[in-house]
């Protein structure tokens, strides 16, 4: 027991690399923010897109949401990370990570706002429309109020899967909690800033995981 | 454009690449064939103890099941391929991954599977159990099969991450698809053979996301 707490609770180890996994702390949450964000708002649009544009626009939107929703993000990570530069690309690591999370985000996002928009009955667009809203009028007032109520509990669990996938930027030298703790477990050859990195994330995700349980319990008259 | 097609679409690349990727491929499949029964199994199990009479017994499970929710895959897999040799216990990459997903995957399996049993109303496991079928029994031939209609979409759509969470063996290094990709470009300084990965990706996964979102647009109408 005395060498498991020295390996995994060593009080030395743990204050000299706290601060470092804490500079991570905020990294992540940074980024997990700015993904959340851009990444739903550019769903929204897209679903928007979608529900009005003419054909030629659908099919892309289409596309892009099946393309980002089928590839492992690590792939598009490193496929943004070693593959752009070469065309004139540069962007820093933390870049090419929000940029690729927000459009995996955001190809999720697109599908389960559309998932939302179509479950609004046909009459509740026609309906508006003789009251003499525009197409556009009616998504925003009539069908999406009802669309992001749907969506809501889906687009939660979704969230917290693409930001939890923040420490993929890991493997391209991000500074997040993951990178930090391999780098103290490396330099320190103990494994308590690996337990410490742990103990963060589930600071950070264990109240959205048991508060998106409890939005689907309040929003479970979806499914009957 | 011409240095855009050089980098990413370099067809002599990929060529050269391919039997490489095709390796790796192999070991992406194995790799599948483990964790997903794997998972489902793990899952199954976790999801009658989450919905067990027994307080003893739901609430650590529920709480597992958020726990492992909430840590990154990633995190979980270096923490078991680099941190446990730390407590004796040394898995090759191959085991560190069959383990680590199967902690990550019967948390997820197992809240879709929780969900399935509740959608199932109660009267059905009483109306079996008093026709003097045992629990197990009634648990099998009758809730189940009507859980799990309920939640196939779930299902197929949570394999899908399953099958995309195996490129993660790649950072301990398993020669998996990637991987073999990230062999390739490393060697060439070339795009193109992790292009031709996420080209195989594609041609697995595109008609299941295709089918996910039939299944969603058919339970919202």
């Amino acid at each position: 027991m005395g060498d498991f707490s020295d390996a995994f609770l060593n009080a030395r180890v743990l204050a000299r690399y706290a601060p470092d996994i804490l500079q991570g702390v905020w990294v992540t949450l940074a980024l997990s923010v700015l993904i959340v964000l851009s990444g739903t708002l550019l769903g929204l649009a897209l679903a928007a897109l979608r529900a009005l544009g003419p054909l030629p626009l659908r099919l892309p939107v289409i596309a892009f949401a099946d393309i980002f929703r089928a590839l492992p993000p690590l792939v598009l990570i490193l496929i943004a990370y070693f593959g752009l530069p070469s065309v004139g690309v540069f962007m820093s690591s933390f870049t090419v990570l929000f940029v690729v999370l927000t459009l995996v985000l955001a190809a999720f996002a697109e599908e389960i706002f559309w998932a939302g928009i179509t479950s609004v009955p046909k009459g509740q667009w026609e309906a508006a429309r003789s009251t003499g809203l525009s197409s556009a009028q009616t998504l925003v007032w009539v069908v999406l109020p009802q669309a992001v109520r749907l969506a809501i509990p889906p687009l939660t669990n979704r969230a917290i899967a693409v930001t939890k996938m923040t420490a993929l930027g890991t493997v391209i030298g991000v500074s997040d909690i993951l990178n930090q703790a391999t780098t103290a477990q490396s330099f320190s050859g103990n494994a308590s800033p690996l337990l410490l990195a742990a103990v963060a994330y589930i600071a950070i995700f264990l109240p959205l995981v048991v508060l998106s349980r409890w939005l689907e319990t309040r929003f479970a008259w979806r499914r009957v | 454009m011409q240095a855009f097609a050089d980098q990413f679409l370099n067809l002599e690349i990929m060529a050269a690449a391919w039997p490489t990727i095709l390796t790796g491929l192999g070991m992406t499949l194995v790799l599948c064939a483990v964790v997903v029964p794997l998972g489902l199994a793990g899952g199954l199990a976790t999801a009658i103890a989450a919905n067990s009479q027994r307080r003893w017994l739901r609430w650590p499970t529920v709480a597992l099941i958020d726990f492992f929710r909430a840590i990154p895959p990633l995190v979980l897999l270096i923490f078991v391929y680099a941190g446990l040799p730390f407590a004796g216990v040394r898995l090759d990459p191959f085991m560190a991954v069959a383990f680590a997903f199967l902690l990550n995957n019967s948390a997820y399996y197992g809240e879709i599977f929780r969900a399935g049993l509740i959608s199932v109303p109660a009267g059905q496991l009483e109306a079996a159990r008093s026709t003097g079928l045992g629990h197990g029994q009634a648990l099998a031939y009758v809730v189940l099969p009507q859980a799990l209609r309920n939640v196939l979409p779930d299902l197929v759509s949570n394999t899908v991450e399953v099958v995309k969470l195996t490129s993660l063996a790649s950072v301990v290094s398993l020669s998996e698809m990637l991987h073999a990709a990230q062999l390739a470009r490393s060697v060439t300084y070339n795009t193109s053979p992790i292009v031709l990965a996420a080209l195989i990706y594609l041609a697995m996964l595109w008609p299941v996301v295709r089918l996910i979102s039939r299944f969603e647009r058919r339970l919202a109408s």
